[in-house]
């Protein structure tokens, strides 16, 4: 198994070198490196998977890394059900979205640049999934970063989109910072980084200090995966291309914080409290986000806080437990979010690069496979049987609410009932109604190439068949128990509430039909005008439209602030103090020398008179003794 | 040959300077490629040293021994170990791709730059090999007149006054330090009756402790104002700017390390227990080095300024890692040191490479440069991110080492310890802001429209350039991915040198003095 596995990303490393370094003469052609190099990592994932099904395991190192007195670590991998179901669906999603920015980027200046960077993050991604110690998940953690970074501001000529990646960039490495302290204590404290010695020697932690770097990594966590308080960036991320907020922004990248808590859950509960706070971070982010999902114009920024708001949900299934079934949804969302991103990348395309949802509407006609592939994302999302959303979702209220936690399930409950008045506003403004686009604009309305439909097409299939493996029965999910041997199973513990799983289920699709039903009221049926849309009414309205001005907030509290400081230092100072002491001794020693200057008159006079007060005082001073 | 390997490497740019300077006038072309070429020898003939370096051993190799004021104690005593052996490689290695950048840069008295910058070579490498104090002194001070001809002649507009401030600045400490080497050889001679300048042996002495403090400062304070640490670094943003290419090159990656190196062959092998009184007031200036170097970075307008000050930064993490005298802070200190030297030196090579091409190193003036120079702007992207600590780059394997030296050396402390985490924790934060202050830079250079109008017909790297850099992105890379053949040359001496510092202290406490 281990050639195959290390063969996993050496492709799409080998694509991004190639690219890279040949790129101006590879040019438009540049599909015909990267795309091959993700299907053949996508058949070797495959294989790797079908050999894991049947039992098999594979742990390996390539070669030692780090060293320094007691501190050795190796790149090493580590296949079990975990990271082979992460594998799949990373380079499987990854391809089709390769696949579609070979029609959406064509012709783009930048094309072989484009795939350089799609592959490196792949590369990343898969190696972060692969990763056997806490150094190299935490060295791809930061890669994936890095890559982030390029392909926001891969137009760099804009100034926004170079402002987005740079802000993604240094919001990332706030939680890095968090996860690099984490993975440091962590080997202090057992002097291992590798998983398999981690997890089998976290007992040895106290549970203050297992709290510790629980919550250390977790803030990386909260960085990569976009929680509060460290969302901000990946709306701003919206600046690049849109397969890469696809595939970077809401299917993969984004979910390395709820694999890394899944990972480590042995760790996270020795300390008890971390996992609350996973969930409770998660629950009030999935609320938060998605009421600003409610307020937002811009077709790509109400998926960007969707994802958020989903991401959320995945920390409450992972904090209250149910591993599986936040890793479940983690999955599924991967599918019905790729779609739902690739979907609007097609109408963009098709109104040549509009992202307002005022100057949308009336689309359905002409673009009939995006948007019947779209709508089924929207029902994956707002979780309306039988897509798969509709069990990941409810899999993680139900553990909830079975684990007692009611607040929590309330806070989602209400939550899936926003996903679903906010996507499906999104369906209702953007593809039905009239058009409030410019006639020129109007004309041109095409459906996408076949490259593009084709993905969309995979996708929307495997939304709507994906929820077969997660059907719950006596002995938890197919998904669950093939996970089993990492993710222990969800005890059943049969909790104080009220409910039955039959009636929670019911619940569930009463809240997302309701929330269809009020997005049809409010958004198509009457006719609006451009203006009436997403202009602030109330100040409620204006808060949630402003996203709670947390960006201000931030800019008051750290960015003014920092720049303040860093001026301060460099001028007053820097400049005025320290330097100011050091010109002023320089100062001061000419200046003693020149007045000492002044003594040496020349006048042997002088000299004998100083000579004689001298000598004066040296008898004066033995006398007096 | 083979017995006079480190004579070789240490003396040949000086001979060459010596032919080089016979040469008759105006044969500039002559002049370049021949100190180029000596240059590269010499980084071939050291590379022999590390393909012949025994890493399992800790003590000195390639020794050279002879009898030089037998009277005064003094000989001409070379060597090398696991400390000394990359920053003698680094040294060989910068001067040749120095000399390089300077193939257009200088004009002017091109004899006169390729001699200075050749007996400069020696100087620098004379202070890494020598094993006796007085020849280090020798070397030390005499690197300083060159380099002071090098920023003084060759210089920016206000270059006079950048030289002399580095000098005096310099001249202080060393100053300092030349009296406490002779307080040094006084004291060791009347206890033990060996007057001696020799290295190895003043090592195995017990300073009395109540002397070690005085001794201590006065070394550390010449180090410390060669490294530069918060508040004795002013010096150096004026030398970087006024400077040329060339001499920033070596400036920061080679001179700084002079200090680092300092503290770790003299300052805590001869005064270990001093040197562990005073570490939480290192650790207070180190962070503080950190922390400021950062902030200042980050408005500077002037490209070679905000370089100058991230060096201020980068060399606070070495220094934290040095003294927290654990395996992983001291052999991450050495690797962070020959890391800085590649990534700061190409950062001043690219720098130097715009400032060529637009005679200016204003921020402001640029904007946009992908789209004209993209060979350019990719290097500079992958050096600003080496820089800045990018796993699978050269700059993370360094600081990762450091930071977990700080938290071992916190989690062995007994009571306070809660407190101790604050180290880790401030500087990890240094790691944010050097994010903060490099992206912002590179963007306002590479990415963004062109908005000035000069900037539209820049020429993209040329061979000779092309030929300077790779060279050092190699080793960025190989060091990021594979560090294992760098650290496991200083690991074995590392550990020596703490077992060193742990008995010597113990002896002291143990008695007033001894042997």
């Amino acid at each position: 198994m281990s050639k195959t596995v290390w063969l996993i990303p050496f492709f799409p490393l080998l694509g991004t070198l190639l690219n890279a370094l040949f790129g101006r003469w590879i040019g438009r052609h540049a599909h015909w490196i990267a795309v091959p190099a993700l299907g053949c990592s996508f058949l070797l994932s495959c294989a790797v998977f079908l050999k894991v099904w049947r039992g098999e395991t594979f742990t390996g190192d390539l070669f030692p890394w780090i060293q320094a007195g007691a501190f050795t670590t190796a790149v090493t991998a580590l296949v079990d059900p975990l990271s082979a179901v992460m594998l799949v669906a990373v380079t499987g999603v990854g391809f089709l979205i390769h696949l579609y920015s070979v029609g959406y980027m064509h012709g783009d200046s930048g094309y072989a640049r484009y795939f350089a960077y799609l592959n490196l993050f792949v590369f990343s991604m898969v190696m972060l999934v692969l990763a056997g110690n806490f150094l190299v998940l935490y060295v791809f953690w930061e890669a994936v970063g890095l890559c982030s970074y390029l392909l926001i501001g891969f137009w760099y000529t804009r100034r926004s989109a170079a402002d987005a990646g740079k802000k993604a960039f240094i919001v990332n490495r706030v939680g890095d910072t968090g996860f690099a302290l984490g993975v440091m204590y962590l080997w202090v404290a057992l002097g291992t980084l590798d998983y398999g010695a981690v997890f089998s020697r976290v007992g040895a932690l106290s549970p203050a200090t297992a709290t510790v770097i629980a919550l250390l990594l977790f803030l990386g966590a909260c960085g990569k995966s976009a929680q509060l308080p460290l969302h901000v960036w990946l709306p701003d991320a919206m600046e690049g291309p849109t397969p890469v907020s696809a595939l970077i922004h809401a299917a993969t990248m984004v979910t390395a914080g709820v694999y890394m808590v899944a990972r480590s859950h042995a760790l996270f509960e020795r300390s008890g409290v971390a996992l609350d706070v996973v969930a409770w971070v998660g629950g009030i982010t999935a609320l938060f986000a998605a009421t600003i999902g409610l307020a937002q114009t811009d077709i790509k920024r109400v998926l960007a806080y969707s994802t958020i708001s989903q991401l959320g949900y995945m920390f409450v299934g992972v904090g209250v437990g149910a591993y599986a079934a936040g890793i479940f949804h983690l999955i599924t969302h991967a599918f019905f979010k790729a779609l739902l991103f690739l979907g609007a990348g097609s109408v963009i395309h098709a109104l040549g690069g509009e992202q307002d949802l005022r100057k949308m509407g009336g689309l359905a006609p002409r673009m009939i496979p995006t948007t019947v592939t779209f709508l089924v994302g929207a029902a994956g999302l707002a979780g309306l049987p039988p897509f798969a959303g509709f069990f990941s979702k409810d899999e993680i209220l139900a553990s909830a609410y079975h684990r007692d936690q009611f607040w929590l399930w309330g806070l989602l409950l209400v939550g899936a009932f926003l996903t679903a008045v906010y996507i499906f506003r999104v369906v209702f403004l953007a593809f039905f109604g009239g058009p409030r686009m410019s006639k020129q604009i109007a004309q041109h309305v095409h459906e996408s190439p076949l490259v593009m439909t084709f993905p969309l097409g995979a996708l929307a299939l495997l939304t709507a068949v994906a929820g077969v493996v997660g059907i719950p029965s006596a002995q938890g999910t197919a998904f669950a128990r093939f996970l089993s041997p990492v993710l222990p199973l969800a005890e059943e513990t049969g909790g104080h509430g009220a409910l039955s799983a039959y009636a929670l289920l019911i619940l569930s699709v009463i809240v997302a039909v309701a929330g269809v039903l009020l997005a049809w009221l409010l958004y198509s049926s009457r006719p609006l005008s451009a203006e009436a849309i997403g202009r602030p009414r109330t100040w409620l309205h204006a808060l949630v439209f402003n996203k709670y001005y947390v960006d201000e907030l931030y800019g008051v509290l750290f960015v003014r602030p920092l720049l303040r400081i860093a001026g301060f230092c460099a001028s007053a100072f820097d400049l005025g103090f320290v330097d100011g002491i050091v010109n002023g001794v320089g100062r001061l020693v000419v200046g003693w020398a020149g007045s000492m200057r002044r003594l040496q008159t020349g006048y042997v006079m002088n000299y004998a008179l100083a000579t004689l007060l001298g000598a004066v005082a040296i008898v004066g001073f033995f006398l007096s003794r | 040959m083979m017995q006079h390997l480190l004579s070789v490497v240490t003396f040949l740019p000086a001979l060459a300077a010596v032919v080089i300077a016979l040469l008759p006038q105006g044969r500039a072309a002559l002049v370049r490629w021949s100190a180029f070429l000596v240059a590269a020898a010499t980084f071939g003939v050291s590379l022999l040293l590390y393909v012949r370096f025994d890493a399992r051993r800790a003590d000195y190799q390639f020794v050279e021994q002879v009898r030089w004021m037998p009277s005064y104690g003094i000989s001409y005593h070379l060597g090398i170990d696991g400390i000394s052996l990359l920053l003698v490689l680094l040294t060989t290695f910068l001067t040749a791709l120095a000399l390089l950048s300077s193939w257009r840069a200088v004009e002017v008295r091109v004899k006169e730059f390729a001699v200075s910058m050749l007996f400069l070579e020696t100087g620098m490498l004379g202070v890494f090999v020598s094993l006796d104090l007085f020849l280090f002194y020798i070397f030390w001070e005499a690197m300083l007149i060159p380099m002071y001809l090098i920023i003084g002649v060759w210089g920016g507009p206000d270059r006079i006054y950048a030289a002399v401030k580095f000098i005096l600045y310099t001249l202080t400490g060393s100053v300092l330090m030349l009296v406490a080497i002779l307080a040094l050889y006084f004291q060791h001679g009347g206890v033990t009756g060996t007057y001696t300048f020799d290295l190895p042996i003043l090592a195995r002495y017990v300073v009395p402790a109540g002397i070690q403090v005085w001794l201590f400062l006065a070394f550390a304070l010449a180090f410390a104002i060669k490294v530069p640490m918060f508040p004795f670094h002013t010096w150096l943003p004026d030398a970087h700017v006024e400077a040329p290419t060339a001499g920033s090159v070596l400036l920061a990656g080679v001179l700084l390390k002079m200090g680092t190196y300092g503290f770790l062959r003299f300052c805590l092998p001869l005064f270990p227990t001093a040197s562990l009184t005073f570490v939480p007031w290192i650790f207070l200036l180190a962070l503080v080095g950190i922390l400021y170097g950062a902030w200042v970075s980050m408005v500077q307008p002037d490209l070679k300024k905000l370089v100058a000050y991230s060096s201020v930064s980068h060399l606070g993490f070495v220094v934290l890692g040095l003294f927290t005298l654990t395996p992983q802070g001291i052999v991450g200190g050495i690797i962070q040191m020959v890391n800085h030297g590649l990534s700061t030196g190409a950062l001043f090579l690219l720098v130097g490479i715009l400032y060529e091409r637009r005679h200016t190193r204003l921020i402001a003036e640029f904007g946009g440069l992908w789209q004209v120079i993209p060979a350019f702007s990719a290097l500079f992207l992958i050096v600003s991110l080496s820089s800045l600590g990018l796993p699978g780059l050269n700059g993370f394997v360094g600081e990762f080492l450091i930071l977990v030296g700080t938290f071992a050396w916190a989690s062995r402390l007994p009571a306070a310890a809660p407190l101790a985490y604050v180290v880790p924790g401030l500087a990890t934060l240094g790691m944010i802001f050097s994010a903060v202050y490099l992206l912002w830079m590179y963007q306002r250079v590479c990415f963004g429209e062109i908005t000035t109008n000069a900037n539209r017909g820049l020429a993209d790297l040329t061979r000779r350039e092309w030929a300077m850099l790779l060279p050092v992105l190699l080793f960025i890379v190989w060091i990021g991915v594979y560090p294992r053949p760098f650290t496991g040359m200083t690991e074995a001496t590392a550990e020596a040198l703490i077992a060193q510092v742990q008995s010597k202290v113990a002896v002291a406490a143990a008695g007033p003095t001894g042997r």
